[in-house]
């Protein structure tokens, strides 16, 4: 908090009412996670504009493909959640016109901004996950045998995703051309992660692994997830200052 | 001679490579026969790869602690050469697929990482080209730079040794995926070792000749 600045209370959002913004140092993670959470309740056309993509891309997916067996399932669900993931995160930080961004950075630190963004886009992308995966039950069949460790695979999938587009369309944000620059970025550096989704999922569709190899594969994304987070942490207050 | 003796180091053991190793006897593997004489040039394409990607790495770090456009420039510099000899790498590892394997693209986890590095890399490129500040260039970039360097490297590690691989290391095939180690033949070894070091010091030579090429070009848009 800058000294002699005017202390504002709260931000209009987009039907001008006034969301209740009262930022004390200690939860200000809290709070800006707050502000993300009611402003797309109350903007409610950007989240169902989510839900309809799920809907309307699985829906086609279904036209083009009928009920595919296991393996395919497999790879087109994860396709779908990466594209889902792209479209959901890639607004995080384009919502924000620049004036109110200044807002933020005179109320808050980097590091507070970036770990509330992460907490969203990671809510965000775990509701659009049980979405999807609702609506491709629906659609295209439902060849898994194990449910409860798919849907923790799908959970994980979810929060992989959604850590790795965040910072990048932070970095995207910067450059034009953002939403075709946030694919060319994140796709190649999704792989390894979508891999290993993809090859755990495996077991939820009855592949027998070798022992332990299962909680292997679980740790080694929960550890690449870990490391996300620091960089993000480390890297977003080099893309804060403008 | 003095500061260049590094280059002529290159050069010559390069040539030592380049006679070594096509006249010296090789021992016989499995279906490689002669061909696995391709192990002293495929492979240090890897190691010159992953050097110079280190120092853009590197470089990119110092530019966040301290922003001269020298640091950026030597990132670009050898994020750029590094691209090449990852192609290099690729096109020399297909070739030698397709007379061992059958295929030129057998879906290899290694060859999987070589091409995830290859787009990583030139994803970079296009983000440099699409912001025009070039203040925010170089820091935006040295961000991006930074973390594709945190997934790319521990993927390179990682995956060849969980995944089913043809290459030595992978899931049920002898060896270690990594250096040569106990799996590497002496005789090889004797080339190998000089190999890796002259095209990696090759790979640092052309880098330092495109980082300079690139300050005068920046000097001349200034004037």
């Amino acid at each position: 908090m800058l000294p002699g600045r005017p202390r504002l209370r709260g931000i209009t959002s987009g039907k001008g009412e006034i969301l209740p913004l009262c930022l004390m140092p200690s939860n200000k993670v809290i709070q800006l996670f707050r502000k993300d959470l009611l402003l797309e309740l109350r903007q409610q056309y950007t989240l169902y504009g989510i839900m309809l993509y799920v809907a309307s891309t699985i829906f086609v997916l279904y036209m083009a493909m009928g009920k595919p067996d296991a393996q395919v399932w497999n790879g087109l669900f994860w396709m779908i959640q990466l594209f889902i993931c792209v479209n959901a995160v890639a607004k995080s930080f384009l919502q924000d016109s620049r004036g109110r961004m200044l807002y933020f950075y005179s109320i808050a630190g980097p590091v507070d901004f970036i770990l509330s963004k992460l907490l969203y886009n990671l809510l965000l992308m775990l509701v659009m996950s049980l979405c999807s995966i609702a609506v491709f039950i629906l659609l295209l069949g439902a060849p898994m045998q194990e449910w409860v460790p798919f849907l923790g695979i799908v959970c994980l999938g979810g929060i992989s995703l959604s850590l790795v587009f965040t910072l990048l369309s932070a970095i995207a944000a910067k450059a034009q051309q953002q939403a075709a620059l946030l694919a060319i970025l994140g796709f190649p550096l999704i792989i390894p992660q979508l891999m290993l989704l993809i090859r755990l999922s495996r077991y939820a569709f009855g592949e027998v692994f070798r022992e332990g190899a299962v909680w292997k594969i679980a740790g080694l994304l929960v550890g690449l997830d870990a490391m996300i987070i620091v960089l993000s942490v480390i890297l977003f207050p080099f893309l804060w200052k403008d | 001679m003095g500061k260049n003796w590094w280059k002529i180091a290159s050069v010559i053991l390069l040539l030592y490579t380049f006679t070594a190793g096509f006249l010296t006897p090789v021992p016989y593997v499995g279906n490689l026969y002669e061909c696995i004489r391709n192990f002293y040039f495929h492979v240090p394409m890897w190691a010159t790869m992953m050097t110079l990607l280190t120092v853009s790495g590197i470089n990119a770090v110092l530019y966040l602690r301290k922003p001269d456009p020298r640091y950026d420039i030597l990132s670009e510099s050898y994020a750029k050469t590094g691209i090449w000899f990852s192609a290099l790498g690729l096109i020399t590892g297909m070739i030698w697929a397709k007379y061992t394997w059958g295929e030129y693209w057998s879906n290899d986890p290694k060859q999987i990482g070589a091409a995830i590095a290859i787009l990583i890399y030139a994803a970079y490129v296009v983000l440099r080209n699409s912001i025009t500040d070039l203040d925010k260039r170089a820091r935006v970039s040295a961000v991006y730079n930074i973390f594709a360097y945190f997934i790319l490297f521990p993927t390179l590690i990682i995956m060849p040794r969980l995944v089913q691989s043809l290459h030595p290391g992978g899931e049920g095939v002898e060896g270690n995926p990594g250096l040569g180690g106990d799996s590497l033949d002496p005789i090889m070894a004797r080339v190998f070792f000089p190999a890796m070091l002259g095209w990696t010091l090759l790979g640092v030579w052309i880098s330092t000749l495109v980082v300079r090429y690139n300050i005068l070009k920046e000097k001349l848009l200034e004037a």
